[in-house]
């Protein structure tokens, strides 16, 4: 339900939030409605849409503010994340919550952004805005923003892995590389060495992300264990990596990384490639 | 020791109830889901012999990939055709998941899902289990999906409804410890009638027969298609539906005891009739029925029970006859005419009940999206009066019980999705086996040929001629058959040409198959490059159009052609080849390289194949 906010004022300056430190909840690594909804409430919680702008003015999440993906990835640097943060208002440590209306991917990627330069207090939420307006639950149309707040920048190197970690990794028994981009896709060429875990195994059934215990199933049937380090990358910018990511954490991998540069990165880089040449595999498509 | 999901189906439309209905079997079990991972497991960690790993995953429907063997096709049996929206739905769900994104269906009513990474095929099976669905012995050397007329309860010339026969042999022979290792694979198809249905291309098939009030069927042996094709012979006059157990049970335990274990290329039983003899064959099979019959426990024969599979009669109500004529399905129609009327004339049919229609979708070489078969799920939910659908051996879907007055809502539905294209009962809707595109065997691209067909003959609008109406064409990627090409008007079978020490690929062309209980194996009549094959047929279409004192259909004129019976211009198969030397002759490479590339690739062609997967 939208609210019945009439008010003239096309951006309304949110300052009504509890700035009680202590009372900071830490948020897991997905988000469930009942919590954000509570938190909303509250006014203890930095909701971030990144749709595109014309979408999140039509409606968004109540209290959401709004950042586009392609706004994260102009520069994609942790002084441009920072900054970002900054300007939506997010101190450290304050709970963050993104979501979008593409199952999921956009939102980890900007997620995982926001992690990799030490903000570890944000989430994923569980769903999408197309699901959550169904539900029935609080949305508006008024932009929000919030005054300015400062954040530092500490670099979690931990879950990042640039072209040539890729490449060292790619001869080390104890981790692993997963390609999440889609079956045919991955068939007809990719980094060599890597498994393929298509973004439509992770996700599905109402929700971003299946239930942990299928996805623990599915690493376990692969023989990965949890010790294993998980590098993923997928198409071009890490978006349904992203979500792999999330996904991987969520199940209790303890070390997972983005490539996220990615494949596209890797071809320019002239990198060599794993192809499957011997099947017309596309031709059973029926796209 | 069958579990029955009963549940009651109401169809809020039109108030029909399907409370009695039951549905199909539990024909999955989840800890067959289990026992699959844990081999993957042990086959990677080599505690599993390869070759006893091979049997195993085949034994559970997982057949390799070309080339690839950490891929799998998943082949999904579906006992006489028969589905459910719930199923479909869940395909769509795995295909999405584990697969391509796309399901395919087959020649012999299955579903397969392609490009299946190995380690996921455990997750492949545990969600069809959830929804009743099995891929145990879908491959491998046993009795594999058992086939049903997708027309069986609606056609106008049958005698009974054969389907619930059709499940109750699936679900006596499978898992069940006779027919774990046979020779080789064992095929069962039943029939409606005597014109559809694929009864004498099987190692058994059985075309319904009522004598004397008693219901029985016609029994044929020993046929299939492949390197060597034979049609089935009739075992006896009739033989009685008391008696079809243990002749399925005679005939298996035959082949079993004397089926080649030696020779993989001619282990099927269709062999073994050949070198005993029919005679011969036959009293053996009758001489082992009365042993069967005299052997087994009445609680062995009780566990065939055609009455547990035996479905309610649907009693839909009485329609308004004023309501039901659709005159276009049987008038011409023109390729620019109203796309509507198009699809109804070549893909509608009228059933035995009046006022209901059974509707095929068609479906490029059988392919379908998920995204489609879950629209298509909701479409059968809800326009379909017995709400779950059959797959037909052309690679289509057929919807039945569609009243007239659902019949443009549906239309409507498909044209959403993409699947509103017309001629599915007509020569455009070629089938293909799925060739180079994931087979170990197929030196040819079959499965793009037949797509590259149906665009081609739509466009041209050759489905709105009736004259071409029941010439059918299928397309195999090698000799093996699975395509089916001997039983069509036109087959092709793939193959490859060598000009010097350039490879070319090219299609064995055949005439004059046909199916049903008159079933006839098409001729060889000569080579045609890969890229030529559709300007051949056109070539064969315009010599038929040009044979103006025929009346008959193409089908007919080339049936002619093949008996040596032609009249006028071509009188026979020598005057045919003659006629066509011209346009399937292969130019050399320099002049032509694009004869020297099949479908779906940009470089020259190699004929590539490895160890085939159809034997255990």
């Amino acid at each position: 339900m939208k609210s019945d906010s009439t008010s003239p004022i096309p951006s309304k300056e949110n300052s009504a939030e509890s700035s009680d430190d202590s009372q900071v909840t830490q948020l897991p690594i997905v988000c469930n409605v009942m919590l954000l909804s509570d938190l909303i409430k509250k006014n203890s919680v930095r909701v971030v849409d990144v749709r595109r702008e014309e979408e999140y003015n039509q409606e968004h999440i109540r209290s959401a503010v709004s950042l586009p993906l392609a706004k994260l990835l102009e520069h994609d640097s942790p002084t441009d994340t920072r900054e970002i943060l900054e300007n939506l208002g997010v101190g450290d440590g304050y709970p963050v919550v993104v979501y979008d209306d593409t199952f999921g991917a956009l939102a980890a990627r900007v997620a995982w952004s926001f992690q990799y330069i030490g903000h570890s207090n944000t989430a994923l939420l569980e769903t999408t805005f197309g699901q959550w307006k169904k539900m029935g639950l609080e949305t508006e149309s008024i932009p929000t923003s919030f005054s300015r707040k400062q954040h530092s920048v500490n670099i979690n190197h931990e879950i990042y892995a640039d072209a040539s970690y890729v490449q060292a990794a790619q001869n080390s028994p104890d981790k692993i590389i997963i390609d999440s981009r889609e079956r045919l896709n991955y068939l007809t060429e990719h980094i060599p060495g890597a498994k393929n875990m298509p973004y439509t195994m992770v996700g599905g059934n109402g929700s971003i992300i299946r239930n942990s215990e299928d996805i623990e199933r599915y690493i376990e049937n692969r023989g990965i264990s949890h010790d294993t380090e998980i590098i993923a990358y997928c198409g071009s910018v890490g978006t349904l990596s992203g979500l792999t990511y999330y996904a991987l954490k969520q199940a209790g991998v303890k070390n997972v990384r983005l490539y996220s540069k990615s494949f596209k990165e890797w071809k320019s880089l002239g990198k060599p490639k794993e192809e499957i040449n011997d099947a017309n595999y596309w031709d059973l498509s029926a796209e | 020791m069958t579990d029955l999901n009963v549940e009651a189906t109401v169809n809020s439309d039109s108030g029909l109830t399907r409370s009695s209905t039951k549905q199909d079997p539990m024909w999955g079990k989840i800890e067959e889901s289990e026992n699959f991972a844990k081999n993957v497991k042990h086959f990677r960690q080599k505690k599993l012999a390869d070759d006893d790993f091979r049997r195993y995953r085949l034994q559970h429907g997982a057949y390799g990939s070309r080339l690839q063997p950490n891929y799998s096709m998943v082949r999904i049996k579906v006992p006489g055709g028969l589905i459910y929206p719930d199923q479909l739905e869940k395909i769509a769900s795995l295909s999405e998941a584990f697969s391509i994104g796309s399901a395919h269906i087959s020649t012999r009513q299955n579903i397969q899902l392609h490009w299946v990474q190995l380690e996921d095929v455990s997750e492949v099976i545990r969600g069809l289990a959830e929804v009743g669905l099995t891929t145990r012995e879908a491959c491998g050397n046993t009795v594999r999906n058992v086939m049903c007329s997708h027309l069986a309860g609606v056609c106008p010339n049958e005698k009974f409804d054969s389907t619930p026969y059709a499940k109750a042999i699936a679900r006596f022979f499978l898992r069940n410890p006779m027919c774990q290792n046979l020779p080789r694979k064992f095929k069962i198809n039943c029939a409606c009638c005597e014109d559809h249905g694929l009864a004498r291309i099987a190692d058994i098939g059985l075309i319904p027969s009522i004598i004397d009030g008693r219901r029985g069927f016609r029994v044929y042996l020993g046929g299939g298609l492949g390197a060597a094709s034979f049609v089935g012979h009739l075992l006896e006059d009739f033989t009685p539906e008391s008696r079809l157990l243990a002749t399925c049970m005679a005939t298996i335990r035959l082949f079993d005891r004397h089926g080649n274990r030696e020779n993989m290329a001619r282990n099927r039983m269709r062999y073994l009739v050949q070198e005993l003899g029919w005679e011969k064959f036959q009293k053996l099979v009758l001489k082992e029925r009365s042993i069967v019959e005299m052997t087994t426990s009445t609680k062995t024969a009780g566990l065939f029970d055609i009455g547990a599979e035996q479905e309610e009669s649907l009693s839909p109500r009485a329609l308004d006859i004023k309501t039901v004529k659709l005159p276009i399905i049987e008038e011409q129609v023109l390729p620019d005419g109203a796309p509507y009327q198009r699809w109804l004339h070549g893909n509608v049919i009228a059933q035995k009940q009046p006022g209901y229609f059974t509707t095929f979708i068609t479906l490029a070489a059988g392919d379908i999206t998920a995204n489609q078969l879950r629209i298509l799920a909701g479409a059968i939910r809800n326009l379909s009066e017995e709400a779950s659908a059959r797959n037909t051996p052309h690679q289509n879907l057929a919807i039945r019980y569609v009243t007239a007055a659902n019949l443009p809502q549906l239309y409507s539905k498909l044209a959403s999705i993409g699947l509103a294209n017309p001629g599915a009962l007509t020569i455009s809707s070629a089938v293909g086996c799925s060739g180079t595109t994931s087979c170990n065997l197929a030196i040819t691209n079959s499965h793009r040929l037949a797509k590259e067909i149906e665009y081609r003959f739509l466009e041209l609008g050759l489905d709105t001629d009736d004259s071409l109406r029941d010439t059918t064409i299928k397309i195999s990627g090698c000799p093996n058959s699975c395509g089916q090409h001997e039983i069509a008007t036109i087959g092709f079978f793939g193959g490859a040409s060598r000009v010097g020490a350039t490879m070319a690929p090219t299609y064995t062309m055949l005439f004059g198959g046909d199916s049903g209980e008159f079933s006839v194996l098409a001729k060889p009549i000569m080579r045609v490059p890969a890229k030529r094959v559709i300007d051949t047929i056109r070539r064969i279409i315009e010599l038929y159009k040009e044979e103006r004192s025929f009346g008959g259909s193409l089908k007919e004129w080339i049936d002619k052609i093949v008996r040596g019976e032609g009249i006028g211009k071509v009188k026979d198969i020598e005057g045919m080849k003659k006629l066509l030397s011209a346009i399937t002759q292969l130019p050399p490479a320099d002049q032509e390289p694009e004869m020297y590339r099949d479908y779906g690739n940009d470089i020259k062609f190699s004929a590539k194949t490895a160890r085939g997967e159809c034997a255990a």
